[in-house]
C-alpha cells in the first residue's frame, strides 16, 4: 500500500506543488453522478482535489455501464456509494461526503461550503433550478449544456456567462432530439467541467 | 426600446422577459436569464419588465448527461 507522503510526491510532481496545495485544500460538489459526474467526480480526485460532496439519487443501471464511469461489478449498487468506493480506490485521502438524495431548491444548502459546483443532471429543468438555486447562494458553477449525438468533439467548448456561472457543451444537442449520448462526446464535455473547476480553484478564472 | 441580447444588440417592444424568451423560440421553462448580471428566477420571468439599455444572457438548456 502506498503512504498518503508517497502519493501525493508523485501527484505534485506532474501538477505542481503549489496546484496541489491549492486543490488539496478545495470543497467541489458534483450535483448528479451519470455520465458527466461519474467522469467529473473521479477527475477531480485525481487530480487531488481535497473533499469532494457528491449528491445523485439513482443506482448504477446496465444501461449506464458504457458512458458513465462505472464498473459491471456496481450494477444494482446506489450510484454515491459506488462512486465513494471508486473514489477510495483512485485517491484514498479525497474525503468524500455522498448524499443519496434528489436535489431541489429546497435542499440545495448541501452545497453551502462547496467552493464550486459542477451540475451534472440529465434534465434541463433540473438543470435551471439548481442554477437558480445555486446562484441565489452565490456560489460559482459548471453546467453541462449540450453533449448528445455524434457531433464533433471539437463543438463542445466553455462558456462563461456573467460573474459566476460557466456553460460546457455545444449549447444545441438534446438528447430528445439527438437520440443517442456517446461515451466520448459525453467524457469531453465532463472534462470541460472538471477543467473549469479546477481552473476556479487555482484562481485562473477571476 | 434598445436591449443587448446574448451580446448582440435587439431593437423591440417587447415588454416582459417571459415574452422575450418565447418571441425567441424557447421553452421558458428551460432557460436560465441573467439580466445585468443578475439570475432572474424562472417564476419571475412574467413580472421582470424590460427597461431600455437592459442586457440579457438568455441561455437554453437541452437534456442530456
Amino acid at each position: 500500500m502506498v503512504s498518503e507522503e508517497e502519493y501525493f510526491q508523485a501527484l505534485s510532481g506532474r501538477i505542481g506543488e503549489e496546484n496541489l496545495r491549492k486543490l488539496k485544500a478545495s470543497t467541489i460538489g458534483v450535483a448528479g453522478l451519470g455520465g458527466l459526474g461519474s467522469n467529473i467526480a473521479l477527475l477531480l480526485a485525481r487530480s487531488g482535489v481535497g473533499r469532494l460532496v457528491i449528491v445523485d439519487c439513482d443506482t448504477v443501471e446496465l444501461s449506464n455501464i458504457h458512458r458513465q464511469n462505472y464498473a459491471l461489478e456496481y450494477v444494482g449498487m446506489k450510484k454515491t456509494d459506488a462512486m465513494a468506493d471508486q473514489i477510495k480506490e483512485i485517491n484514498p485521502w479525497c474525503k468524500v461526503e455522498a448524499h443519496n438524495v434528489r436535489i431541489t431548491k429546497d435542499n440545495a444548502s448541501i452545497f453551502s461550503d462547496c467552493d464550486v459546483v459542477c451540475e451534472a443532471f440529465d434534465d434541463a429543468e433540473q438543470k435551471v433550478m439548481l442554477i437558480e438555486a445555486l446562484s441565489a447562494m452565490g456560489k460559482r458553477i459548471v453546467s453541462g449544456n449540450g453533449m448528445a449525438g455524434n457531433g464533433p468533439a471539437n463543438e463542445i467548448v466553455t462558456k462563461k456567462v456573467g460573474n459566476d456561472i460557466y456553460l460546457c457543451g455545444d449549447g444545441r444537442s438534446d438528447v430528445r432530439s439527438e437520440g443517442s449520448l456517446m461515451p466520448s462526446r459525453v467524457a469531453v464535455c465532463a472534462a470541460h467541467q472538471a477543467n473549469a473547476a479546477i481552473r476556479i480553484i487555482l484562481g485562473l478564472e477571476p | 426600446m434598445e436591449l443587448k441580447v446574448n451580446g448582440e444588440m435587439r431593437i423591440t417592444d417587447i415588454s416582459s422577459l417571459y415574452d422575450l424568451i418565447t418571441d425567441m423560440g424557447l421553452e421558458p421553462t428551460r432557460v436560465a436569464a441573467e439580466l445585468n448580471g443578475n439570475i432572474v428566477p424562472r417564476a419571475e420571468f412574467k413580472n421582470t419588465v424590460l427597461k431600455n439599455g437592459d442586457s440579457l444572457e438568455i441561455v437554453n438548456f437541452v437534456g442530456g448527461g
